[in-house]
């Protein structure tokens, strides 16, 4: 199928959905409306909300909060995670040690965390990046631990024959295999680095675009919920297609799906 | 002898210690000598142990007991004059073919700016130098070897190890690359270790060729110089009356260690 087809395709999925929407909560059928406005709104009031947003100014500062605890979230978490990994990888006894504390706590829900990082750390936003880096950290270190685990035999073999020294292969094997392990898993870290931050913000805050949902529903504002929740949406597809440029520019060299020789 | 030996392997025998606690032995006492400049090749049934005497020489592997000397000194650790040349992909699949190759030398110390228009001319000698960008995925598997022989050549190591290396290459593709490596050879005669299955690429190739008998507990079984002129084409050469008499020779001691490595493989799998 062609790209203008796809994407026309796509649009007309968003469409009927909305006009549905909008029919169903507007006008009756058969004497009844069937999505109620007090519990589904309807897509003008959500359109009218976020256009609001925007227009005075007040999303700008809930997002920078957002996206600046999501960023914190992914570096803080990302960095441990490949040094973490790196370190069990090359150590098979410190792994043997910890390998039933780590399943521990990767098993607990996350959510559980929250209020006490709060206690912790207040409701400014680094009790959020912790619940952000306690997700992200996990999938980047179990990532870099099979990559660095995972290195070819014969690969490594070569670089032994070759002379490398144990810095060498640290530099030009183990570290860019594990790199790759690590941007393979970059939607779903980058996605969760976001939810950890959003799920923070909902629990308790004063900013964000959690706090703005939460806001909403606590006075049974259901446009407003809806006008977050899509809000959200998109800075979570614009975030999600700056991982896949950034992706594509630091793994030219995989062999792609299409690639019959791969 | 005026010609010092490069590689002797004196008595080596190699063995594996099972998961179920018991040993296996893959070669017994093995004797193998290679002299600077000679091109040796090791043929024998799959399973013999041809590979496991081709890692014991670089290094890679340590023998239950008998020596290693490369040119006379006692081999410790790895084998640090020789390049290997593996049977499966083994170059870097994040680095392009330039960098596959530049790196030899780069891990030398040699600074980058040197190392890549060198790395430039090997590609060119091994018919690569408009493939400079790609990346391993992108090239064929004989594209690929090529690029392995110039990582390995750039070093200008004293021995080449190869482990059937044109094995997973198709029949025309080996030719090509067994007279490119006889030309790369030519220029400063290496001492060689070449480990195949194929008798006629050993014959082809070779100044001498070793026959390994079929696993467990393999011996070297036999030891045929040829003759044939050099430098050779690999096409013509298997023309040739004398290559014809040596390979009924040589085939005559393989067949029965083909067929009883054959039985014992079959064994294994009906015993599975």
């Amino acid at each position: 199928m062609s790209r203008p087809m796809l994407l026309a395709l796509q649009v007309l999925v968003a469409v009927v959905c909305i006009v549905l929407w909008q029919v169903l909560s507007t006008v009756p059928v058969f004497g009844k409306i069937l999505l109620p406005p007090f519990f589904f709104s309807n897509p003008f009031d959500v359109f009218s909300q976020i256009v609001k947003w925007f227009a005075s100014g007040v999303i700008w500062k809930h997002l920078g909060i957002t996206l600046a605890e999501s960023i914190l979230a992914f570096v803080i978490g990302s960095t441990g995670g490949v040094l973490v990994g790196f370190w069990f990888a090359r150590q098979p006894l410190v792994a043997a040690v910890f390998d039933p504390y780590v399943k521990m706590v990767n098993a607990l829900p996350r959510v559980v965390l929250a209020p006490i990082f709060a206690l912790w750390l207040g409701l400014g936003i680094w009790s959020k990046v912790a619940l952000g880096v306690t997700l992200v950290f996990f999938i980047v270190f179990f990532n870099v631990y099979q990559g660095v685990k995972e290195v070819s035999r014969t690969v490594l073999d070569n670089g032994r024959m070759l002379g490398m020294s144990e810095r060498q292969l640290m530099q030009h094997v183990y570290w860019p295999s594990a790199l790759s392990w690590m941007f393979s898993s970059l939607h779903t870290s980058v996605g969760f680095a976001v939810v950890g931050a959003v799920v923070g913000e909902y629990l308790g805050s004063a900013a964000g675009l959690g706090y703005l949902i939460q806001q909403a529903e606590g006075i049974f504002d259901v446009a407003g919920v809806f006008a977050g929740m899509f809000v959200l949406s998109a800075f979570v597809i614009l975030i999600d297609f700056g991982v896949t440029l950034v992706e594509r520019r630091l793994l030219v060299w995989r062999p792609t799906a299409s690639d019959g020789r791969g | 002898m005026t010609t010092p030996t490069a590689v002797a392997l004196e008595d080596a025998k190699v063995a594996f210690h099972l998961r179920d606690g018991r040993v296996y032995t893959a070669v017994e006492k093995a004797h193998l000598t290679v002299a600077q400049g000679e091109f040796v090749a090791i043929v024998g049934p799959t399973g013999c142990g041809k590979s496991t005497l081709l890692n014991v020489a670089a290094g890679l592997l340590k023998p239950a007991a008998g020596s290693v000397r490369i040119f006379d000194q006692p081999l410790a650790g790895l084998n640090r004059d020789a390049g290997y040349l593996f049977q499966s992909d083994a170059l870097f699949p994040w680095k392009t073919a330039l960098d596959n190759v530049a790196i030899g030398l780069e891990i030398k110390g040699t600074p980058r700016s040197e190392a890549l228009p060198r790395a430039q001319q090997w590609l060119t000698s091994v018919g690569l130098g408009a493939f400079a960008g790609r990346y391993p995925h992108m090239l064929s598997g004989g594209q690929r070897k090529r690029v392995a022989l110039a990582q390995v050549l750039i070093r200008d190591p004293k021995i080449l190890l190869m482990d059937e290396p044109f094995g997973p290459l198709d029949a025309q593709t080996r030719q090509v690359m067994g007279n490119l490596l006889l030309d790369l050879w030519n220029a400063d005669r290496k001492a060689v270790l070449f480990v195949t299955h194929d008798l006629e690429e050993a014959i082809a190739l070779a100044d001498r060729v070793v026959i390994m008998s079929a696993g467990p507990s393999s011996r070297i079984i036999g030891d045929w110089r040829v003759r044939l002129p050099r430098p050779r084409d690999i096409f013509e050469v298997r023309l040739d009356k004398e290559f014809h008499s040596l390979h009924r020779e040589i085939w005559g001691v393989l067949k029965d260690e083909v067929m009883k490595g054959y039985m014992q493989s079959t064994q294994a799998a009906e015993a599975v």
